[in-house]
């Protein structure tokens, strides 16, 4: 890590107006950027398996209304529609196994 | 039986004990590049001062024939011993023994060595090895963690703790060392994780390497759960002698004084380390090697929250606690995992009465969602909480910018520090010129002829005016401007004259720190 070579890698780092030069680290490097929460976007909001699709491509759905089914942690998890609107894409199907904030569906 | 044959037979008995697991499970143990439980308790003591405690003992379970099974020891070592002259009470699980599995009696071995060390007020040191809860024998293994994990709580701020993970430590073992006051690891042997990467694999659909997962690196880089990272088993027995060298047997006793000796200012030379311009870096640690006896530092969790340096040095050969801001890594901002890192620290000085000095150049907090959505107010409260609370003596230097609330937070005069020094080269403001300049004169810069030259010039202004430590000092908040090359000097004077220091706070039983 920091040896003889502890000045190289400097970026420019902006804090209150003033540009720094400091080194980065890794965790600061990959943090997780801020998306905005879009209703549109059905994503998984734990990991686990699709046990049930209620829904297809097409369909039209109302607030409220189920959309899945995602196992996760032993627990059936029901998922619904935030909005009301017509299901553009479905990303998964029965059985798949999904990441957290993986994409299921997307509404329209 | 005579007295002879009952020796005869004593011994015996103990080279059963002490056979282990038996040469089999041995060779294993030592395949992946791990010493048993003896030979590390051999390596970390001084020579010839383990005494071990109940070698007789014998585990205690009955359901699935474990009644007919002998564990030499019950698959954990105890005793006491001396470290570098310095008095300690030590356990070491024994992987070869059932795989170090906890039960009822193994932990009754590791509690009894714990009350002994709380009794005798020395160190405790748990040398981690374990598949974890001994299954067979049911709810009484958790029971024997339970008691442990009390234990590790009443004797905190007592007796220094210390675990060292050779090996996996998993499920609810984690928690002893996550309770303990420093964690020791070495890379490709130790392990540690809640639920290990096959459980994660089948619940979650997530794949990740035991190592990736829960290994050396990642407690030392990512989680901070560690505090001192080794290569080898015996590169961190030699840190943890260093350590204890470091440290009280415990918090009615001042850390052992060491002979004095004058830090290498041909290698550490203050004046050479700073740069001119406030923006460009240095690495902090050489301004602590600059003035800590013989310039040595033992830098405590190096890999993690790299903008904030914590350890501990010697001046006029007594223990201090360096806190510092470093400049090199992130600007030296305060950020969630900076504050949480030097707050415990802060508190662990404080209980053992190890005095801190608190080097300052910081820009303020980290800005940003994942930072305030992670919890920068509540983990930031934490330093205030702990420098405040703290009644060890408390030194203060600034050095560049102290800026905002980081000004604040770096135990500034408010939190009570006993003195606060300040170089020349010292900026202290509510923050930046820059930011400042844009804020007060927002109006004139937007209506000038030329904003950007208006803009710059009151940055100026405000530099000339307020970037420098005499605004702070009129009003007494800095109690004597410094040139670098007194630093040590003042330090030590310092120091010394806080020695018989007293601070009555109100009563309590305790208070609520934002953790």
């Amino acid at each position: 890590m920091m040896s003889e070579n502890k000045f190289d890698h400097l970026e420019n780092f902006s804090i209150g107006g003033m540009f720094y030069k400091t080194r980065l680290t890794d965790k600061f490097v990959k943090r997780s950027r801020y998306v905005e929460y879009d209703p549109h976007l059905i994503k998984a909001f734990i990991p686990g398996t699709i046990v049930e699709v209620f829904v297809r491509k097409g369909s039209r759905v109302e607030e409220g209304q189920k959309l899945l089914l995602l196992e996760a942690m032993k627990m059936r998890n029901v998922v619904v529609a935030p909005i009301s609107g017509r299901v553009k894409q479905l990303w998964v199907k029965e059985n798949d196994l999904v990441s957290k904030n993986q994409l299921m569906i997307e509404l329209e | 039986m005579g007295l002879k044959e009952k020796s005869t037979d004593l011994r015996r008995r103990m080279r059963n004990a002490l056979r282990g697991g038996g040469e089999k499970a041995i060779q294993k143990q030592k395949a992946i590049g791990k010493l048993t439980a003896r030979e590390r308790i051999i390596a970390l003591l001084d020579h010839n001062t383990f005494h071990e405690y109940d070698l007789f003992v014998e585990h205690a379970g009955k359901d699935f024939d474990m009644d007919k099974k002998y564990l030499p020891g019950d698959g954990v070592i105890t005793g006491t011993g001396m470290i570098m002259g310095h008095p300690v009470c030590i356990y070491a699980q024994d992987f070869t023994v059932a795989g170090g599995s906890l039960g009822w009696m193994h932990a009754k071995k590791i509690t009894k060595i714990m009350d002994h060390a709380l009794k005798l007020k020395v160190p405790l040191i748990g040398i981690n090895d374990s598949g974890g809860a001994r299954i067979q024998e049911g709810v009484n293994s958790l029971a024997g963690y339970g008691e442990i994990f009390y234990r590790n709580t009443l004797a905190s701020g007592v007796i220094p703790q210390i675990s060292v993970i050779l090996g996996p430590c998993a499920g609810g073992a984690v928690y002893s060392p996550a309770l303990t006051d420093f964690v020791f690891v070495v890379e490709n042997i130790s392990k540690m994780f809640i639920t290990g990467p096959e459980v994660i694999k089948t619940v979650l659909g997530e794949e990740i390497s035991m190592e990736a997962l829960g290994g050396a690196r990642v407690h030392c880089e990512t989680t901070g759960n560690a505090h001192f990272f080794a290569e080898s088993e015996q590169q961190c027995f030699d840190q943890i002698k260093n350590l204890v060298s470091y440290i009280p047997w415990n918090n009615t006793r001042k850390a052992v004084k060491y002979p004095k000796k004058r830090p290498n200012t041909k290698r550490y030379k203050i004046e050479n380390i700073i740069p001119s311009d406030p923006r460009e870096p240095y690495d902090v640690r050489d301004i602590i090697k600059a003035v800590t006896d013989d310039s040595a530092f033992l830098e405590v969790q190096d890999l993690f929250a790299q903008n904030i340096v914590i350890g501990f040095g010697r001046m006029e050969g007594e223990t201090v606690g360096f806190v510092a801001n470093q400049p090199l890594v992130l600007a030296g901002v305060l950020d969630v995992d900076s504050s949480d890192k030097a707050a415990r620290f802060i508190r662990y000085c404080d209980s053992f009465n190890i005095p801190l000095v608190t080097l300052v150049d910081l820009p303020g907090y980290l800005p940003g969602v994942d930072q305030e959505h992670a919890g920068v107010i509540r983990h930031g409260a934490k330093i205030l909480y702990a420098y405040s609370e703290a009644t060890v003596p408390k030194i203060t230097l600034i050095m560049r910018k102290a800026y905002g609330g980081g000004y604040i937070a770096m135990c500034s005069h408010h939190l009570r520090a006993d003195f606060v020094f300040a170089w020349p080269t010292a900026e202290i403001a509510v923050m930046g010129p820059e930011g400042a300049a844009n804020i007060i004169f927002r109006k004139e810069i937007a209506s000038a002829d030329d904003p950007e030259a208006y803009r710059k010039l009151k940055v100026e202004e405000y530099k000339e005016k307020f970037a420098n430590p005499y605004v702070a000092a009129a009003y007494g908040y800095i109690d004597a401007v410094i040139e670098p090359v007194e630093t040590r000097k003042m330090l030590i004077r310092a120091l010394d004259i806080s020695k018989d220091k007293e601070v009555s706070l109100p009563a309590k039983k305790h208070g609520v720190p934002p953790f």
